[in-house]
């Protein structure tokens, strides 16, 4: 490697210059996009091909990335994003194709040699350790393991500098488990500008941040590729990737299924390119609303973390579906661990179709016809290392039809578990298959599949889309509708504005544990729902 | 009461303790390391054992007092190696292999014995370490005679409680050993081999469980019998879990444990019989109990510890 091309803060002009001694010539047989000509591919992928099993993962993906350019990796989930980025990273070895890095090939399989190529890849997930200091995370693995001693002063004032030039603020001697989730992904791009990356990979980097953190992280990323860094950005979402890339690479069930200048090209098309269709609009169908279904009366709940609530009352009509937008943390999740039966009101009561119900719980809930879609699907709506067969009997195990005489019927349990993969369109290996091996889409699809099964009356959809791509959350849409269309009562809760406005026929406002005056559909403006969302006029309602 | 707690001030009680602490610090800082690492040993026990017999062996068969040592530390290692295999490239339950690999080591010990010394009725005897007094600082009332006035071996061990410190917190080496205890997942993305990193601790740390036991045979008493370790190696691993992981604080509780068994033999000289001297032997524990609960519940034990590492697995 050449010292031209391992500085990184220094690569603002000349282009042609920082090209190492010793490559072939650029571009043949890739022939670039226009005007893009006159700069060098530092990544060149080609026909890589990945198979797991039956499963071809990668299919011949080819594409490159030149120095200081943004590239987005669009595709929804199992599209083969980050089998790719495992490919080139070293963590897996594809079966066909090559990887190229400045002009030389990678040794497949070894992440050291990626490493020492300059690549640093941010992952989904954080790969730090959580009880050792910021400091201490970067510099694990940078000296040799034979060294005597560590130089802390010299890395503490090198940190100091990458966070003062490229916005990263972050303390070099904070614990990581004290930082906040930005924070964290900060070091983790830290972490790769210390070892001199001059391609910086970024697996789906805003799933966890909030929207200040999200705009951070943009900032940070203009910065980089400004300073000669090459950045991939792997992403299922249309917004971030028409605001961050240069250029997109759209990946649809393995294989490339188109590559755009992001200047010219609109959401729509990205998005018909994702998924391969055109996604129809959101069904918005004129209502019938029925009879309440479920009352709330003046309940209180005081769960034994997160905020609670008092005096607070609701009402979910049949054929309808309440949208509960707000903030997350202002009594959304002690308000669904109630209607799901996880908490009983300390005051008030529960009307269910007009029979006030006592010894409220879980059991009850299920029997009052609650279908229940859970806010966090890995840590209470399934149970990872179990069978999906397990997981869709889990909430009627005991109910005849899967038990008799304190026996399981699993012939019967695993017939209901096909014909909800069948019905749900779920992928996955076989009803036998551990339900911590699917993805999300398919893992939500499931609990859908066992929430809306019997038809019941009453649906608590708390955050059903989080962290879906547009595909399956189109699915999840279409689906609860379909569902208060039968005539069920639905209760939506998300975070999304877009989502709450697209499908609630009838809004309410959580803000401190309050609730606003509900609101029909269009009512009010997103300005106004802001309003409320930060508490202002609840004292009122 | 007066003579209990005029124990407290003489010097050969305080002897007594950092003899009796010499082993557990070996040993408690060996438990550390493949702790740290992300892997529990409960192989300590029978490591212990092994070392206690290898290291009198070699000294019984001819050998210098240091190559016992030695000899010691390599066959800790040896049972090390085995342990480290069965549960970080194989990734089997920690708590399993460490039962089986004690009892293996400790019958195998018993066995050796028997075939080596097949005629003996009373332990055979070796000369073992001397006190070496260091000039000047031995004089030191009480301090002085308690601590500069020992073998070389107890020497040794207050400079493996600073080495392993040392190593911990100010090497490269030491940053990945913890961080392959932390997230092991951040480790691999650096580049360096998990596997390689935790095979590596979990054989230093027993060859240091083994030295512990080696004390026993060659510093503290002067033969090998059955039954020589006697539970030390469970009540090291009380003591890493005391110390918070730390070596500092875990050197402190060896010297508090074995501070309370001293005083527990000489309580028993006094008390002419009253109490029933198993009361006395168990203080220790209780008060080891006691001190556990107040000290360890706040403690932020390794995040990855008994947590089998397969590569590309999240």
């Amino acid at each position: 490697m050449s010292s031209a091309a391992r500085r990184v803060g220094a690569l603002m002009s000349s282009t042609a210059g920082s090209t190492p001694p010793g490559q072939p010539p650029l571009a043949i047989g890739h022939p670039p996009l226009e005007g893009e000509g006159s700069r060098a591919p530092v990544l060149r992928l080609t026909d890589i091909t990945k198979r797991f099993g039956p499963l071809v993962a990668n299919d011949q993906i080819s594409f490159e990335l030149a120095r200081g350019e943004t590239v987005a990796l669009l595709g929804e989930n199992g599209a083969g994003k980050t089998t790719l980025m495992n490919i080139l990273f070293g963590h897996y070895v594809a079966d066909e194709g090559t990887v190229e890095a400045f002009g030389r090939p990678l040794p497949p399989g070894d992440p050291r040699a990626a490493l020492d190529a300059g690549i640093g890849m941010v992952h989904q997930h954080f790969t730090l350790a959580d009880n050792m200091t910021v400091l201490e995370n970067i510099t694990l693995g940078t000296q040799s393991l034979r060294s005597l001693r560590s130089d802390r002063r010299a890395a503490r004032e090198r940190i100091r500098a990458l966070s003062s030039d490229f916005g990263l603020a972050v303390e070099p001697d904070a614990t990581v488990a004290s930082l906040s989730v930005g924070e964290r992904q900060r070091v983790e791009i830290l972490k790769a500008l210390y070892r001199d990356a001059k391609i910086l990979i970024l697996d789906e980097p805003t799933a966890v941040l909030t929207p200040a953190e999200t705009d951070a992280l943009f900032r940070t990323l203009k910065t980089l590729a400004a300073n000669g860094l090459s950045i991939i950005f792997i992403s299922h979402k249309l917004a971030e990737v028409l605001a961050v890339s240069d250029r997109v690479v759209v990946l649809r069930g393995g294989r490339v299924a188109g590559e755009r200048r992001t200047a010219e090209i609109s959401r729509g098309e990205l998005a018909a390119l994702m998924v391969g269709y055109d996604l129809a609009p959101s069904p918005v169908k004129a209502i019938r609303t029925g009879p309440p279904a479920l009352i709330l009366e003046n309940v209180a709940v005081r769960p034994r973390s997160g905020m609670g609530f008092a005096d607070l009352s609701l009402t979910l009509r049949s054929g309808e579906i309440t949208g509960l937008a707000g903030v997350s943390g202002n009594g959304q999740a002690a308000l669904a661990a109630l209607i799901a039966g996880m908490e009983r009101p300390t005051a008030g009561d529960i009307v269910v179709r007009s029979e006030r119900i006592r010894d409220w719980g879980p059991r009850r809930a299920l029997g009052a016809g609650v279908g229940r879609i859970p806010e966090d699907r890995h840590a209470v709506g399934t149970i990872g290392d179990m069978s999906v067969t397990e997981n869709v009997i889990a909430e009627r195990y005991r109910s005849g039809r899967f038990s008799r005489h304190g026996f399981m019927r699993w012939g019967a349990a695993r017939d209901f578990a096909e014909e909800i993969i069948r019905d749900y369109d779920v992928k996955c290996p076989s009803p036998e298959a551990r339900i911590r091996l699917l993805s999300g889409g398919n893992m939500q699809k499931l609990i859908l599949g066992r929430a809306l099964d019997g038809e019941p009356a009453i649906i608590l959809a708390n955050q059903p889309t989080r962290g879906l791509d547009v595909g399956a959350v189109a699915y999840v849409h279409g689906r609860l509708v379909a569902a208060r269309d039968r005539g069920a009562a639905v209760l939506l809760i998300s975070e999304d504005l877009d989502e709450i406005q697209t499908l609630a026929d009838r809004i309410v406002v959580m803000s401190k544990g309050r609730l606003s005056a509900p609101s029909a559909r269009g009512e009010r403006t997103v300005a106004q729902l802001g309003e409320l969302m930060a508490g202002h006029g609840l004292e009122a309602a | 009461m007066d003579q209990a707690v005029d124990i407290l001030f003489t010097a050969s009680f305080w002897v007594a303790a950092i003899r009796i602490a010499s082993p557990l610090i070996f040993a408690t800082m060996g438990e550390l390391i493949c702790e740290r690492a992300g892997v529990l040993n409960l192989g300590i026990e029978g490591i212990m054992t092994v070392g206690a017999f290898a290291g009198w062996f070699t000294v019984y068969s001819g050998g210098d007092l240091w190559a016992g040592v030695l000899v010691a530390a390599l066959a800790g290692a040896a049972f090390g190696l085995l342990h480290g295999f069965l549960t970080v490239p194989l990734g089997l339950s920690q708590h399993v292999v460490g039962i089986g690999v004690t009892l293996l080591a400790t019958s195998l010990t018993y066995f050796t014995y028997r075939l080596v010394l097949p005629e003996v009725t009373s332990p055979p005897k070796i000369e073992p370490f001397q006190p070496l007094p260091i000039p000047g600082l031995s004089q030191i009332p009480i301090v002085g005679e308690a601590l500069f006035a020992q073998t070389p071996l107890t020497y040794l061990a207050f400079v493996t409680v600073a080495l392993v410190a040392w190593v911990l917190y100010r090497t490269p080496a030491g940053l990945a050993l913890r961080a392959a205890g932390e997230n092991p997942s951040a480790v691999e993305a650096q580049g360096i081999s998990v596997t390689a990193v935790r095979m590596t601790a979990v054989c230093a740390g027993s060859a240091l469980m083994a030295i512990g036991g080696a004390f026993l045979t060659m510093s503290a008493f002067n033969s090998f019998f059955f039954e020589t370790v006697n539970g030390r190696g469970w009540i090291c691993i009380a003591l890493v879990v005391f110390g918070s992981w730390r070596p500092g604080k875990a050197l402190v509780g060896a010297i508090l444990f074995a501070a309370f068994d001293a005083y527990q033999i000489r309580l028993q000289q006094i008390s002419g019989g009253v109490v029933p001297y198993q009361m006395f032997l168990m203080l220790p524990y209780v008060l080891s109990i006691l001190a556990l609960v107040l000290v360890a519940r706040r403690a932020t034990y390794p995040k990855a510890l008994m947590i089998p590492y397969q590569k590309g697995e999240r």
